[in-house]
């Protein structure tokens, strides 16, 4: 991770704005249709994430935000369209499909860390079985990153006796432990306390500053405003509208983000 | 008393429940890896391992034991010419654990899907997520958390086994029901005492298994 991309000037994005063109794309979408049923979860959906972007993705319940996470990792199949990962295509099933979903992390909201494993274990297991990495040494960058998000002392703890707070950290070390190229979360800090969100928006504020690529499913929009480079709002499957966060929060253009932003503003 | 006493020492009551138990330890074991390799089966995102492990399940756990023993008995031996030994009681006995290894199986596989129903589907993302493939996944975050779900279902498979393994008399093995049988013939003033005794030595046996079921599926509970 470099830290080259940090603009120390307090309340802008840390990146470097909306559709920067002189980034290489690292996430692609083009086409991308995605029934469930005869409900259609994704639409016509055409995206572009470049290299240490990061995306913040609002909509409504059921827009579909989730289903576009669990797409880029191939969590869920696509009917149409294509999904590329640095220019390459993601497989279908198999061993090779696998590989790649490993270069790209994904936070879930109910964290989802393993329950039988220890802290330690929960984030050694993917670099010693996936990327072969000698146990001595997963054990010892898996201390780095624990000490990093702020859990270290918890290392032979089980998952369940953490907070919620502790185990979402957890679960971004979990992702960092991999190395990827982007991490994609989904609500991280839905399913939190509310004494709780800071701590895990802090970790993924000062991994926006050290150029991480991310996309983020949050409403949050503190968070937006002080990481994001670009926000898209979905509504029924489809990305509606497309801005920088200060600009979508102030003037959004289509009713529907309008309507949104709303009733996310009142409560 | 002291004379049914005398006669309980003429017959190898021990011996006879220690086959039963061997019998339950091979079996079990047996019907416990087929029974995993089952449940990966019918978990598997390969549609026709599906389909091969629910139709090896529907079939086994509907037809009756002794069915499945008998056709061990008189066709897998005489006709397909399966032997395991020359000595002939050693031959039952191992057709004996096929006929229980596969009968049981189907249970032991229904056991881990309860105990796979207890595993958050979030459990199986994280390992995909990670890059862990399905095997991997299986093998190292499903099962470990399923098997630990599903200690009672599988202790109660167990109590069944043990219980079943009297069905290879139809074999004339040296089991328990066999001995019980032959000591009945013999001792005809003994039927209820003996009827007791053999049945009293299988409570001795299976109320401390249900025991320690009930205990290692508390210690061993996954906490969420
Ligand atoms: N596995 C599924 N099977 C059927 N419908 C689903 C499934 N997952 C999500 N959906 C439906 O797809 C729509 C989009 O869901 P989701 O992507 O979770 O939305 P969001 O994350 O924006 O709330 C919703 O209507 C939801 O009910
Ligand atoms: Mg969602």
């Amino acid at each position: 991770m470099s830290v080259e991309d940090v603009t120390p000037v307090t309340d802008a994005p840390v990146g470097r704005g909306a559709g920067d063109s002189t980034r290489e794309p690292l996430i692609v979408l083009s086409g991308v249709q995605k029934h469930f049923g005869d409900l259609h979860v994704l639409r016509d959906i055409e995206l572009t994430v470049h290299k240490g972007e990061v995306v913040v993705v609002l909509g409504p319940s059921g827009s579909g935000k989730s289903t576009l996470c669990r797409a880029i990792n191939r969590l869920e199949p696509i009917d149409e369209g294509e999904i590329t990962l640095d220019g390459v295509s993601l497989p279908l099933e198999g061993k090779a499909l696998a590989r790649l979903r490993a270069d790209v992390g994904m936070v879930f909201q109910s964290f989802n860390l393993f329950a039988h494993k220890t802290i330690l274990e929960n984030i050694t297991l993917g670099p010693i079985k996936v990327k072969k990495t000698k146990p001595a040494e997963a054990k010892e960058r898996a201390m780095a990153l624990l000490e990093r998000v702020g859990v270290a002392n918890q290392a032979n703890k089980l998952p369940a006796q953490l907070s919620g707070g502790q185990q979402q950290r957890v679960a971004i070390a979990r992702a960092l432990a991999m190395q990827p190229k982007a991490i994609l979360f989904d609500e991280p800090t839905s399913a939190l306390d509310p004494e709780m969100v800071n701590e895990v928006l802090d970790v993924m504020i000062s991994l926006a500053k050290e150029g991480m690529t991310m996309i983020v499913v949050t409403h949050e929009m503190g968070f937006a405003r002080k990481a994001a480079d670009r926000v898209i709002f979905m509504s029924d499957g489809q990305i509606v509208e497309e801005a920088g966060p200060e600009e979508f929060f102030t003037n959004p253009r289509s009713d529907r983000a309008k309507d949104f932003l709303g009733k996310i503003l009142t409560h | 008393m002291a004379d049914f006493l005398t006669v309980l020492s003429e017959y190898d009551i021990a011996g006879a429940y220690w086959v039963n138990l061997k019998l339950t330890f091979f079996a079990g074991l047996f019907a416990l890896v087929l029974g995993t390799i089952l449940a990966m089966f019918r978990i598997s995102p390969i549609p026709s391992l599906n389909l091969a492990g629910t139709a090896y399940v529907n079939i086994l756990r509907n037809t009756p034991l002794t069915i499945i023993i008998v056709f061990g008995l008189a066709v897998l031996w005489p006709v397909l010419r399966v032997e395991f030994s020359e000595v002939f009681t050693v031959n039952f006995f191992w057709l004996g654990v096929v006929g229980l290894t596969v009968y049981h199986a189907a249970f032991f596989c229904e056991a881990l899907r309860s105990g796979i129903n207890t595993v958050p589907v979030g459990q199986a993302e994280a390992a995909r997520a990670i890059g862990l493939p399905f095997l991997d996944s299986a093998r190292l975050v499903i099962f470990p958390q399923a098997f630990r779900g599903a200690i009672a279902p599988l202790g109660n498979v167990v109590i069944a086994l043990i219980k079943n393994t009297t069905v290879v008399a139809a074999g004339s093995v040296s089991e328990i029901a066999t001995l019980m049988r032959e000591m009945i013939e013999n001792e005809s003033n003994y039927v209820y005492p003996i009827f007791l005794t053999v049945a009293v030595g299988f409570v001795i046996i299976v109320v401390p298994v249900g025991m320690l079921a009930t205990y290692l599926s508390r210690r061993l509970a996954v906490s969420r």
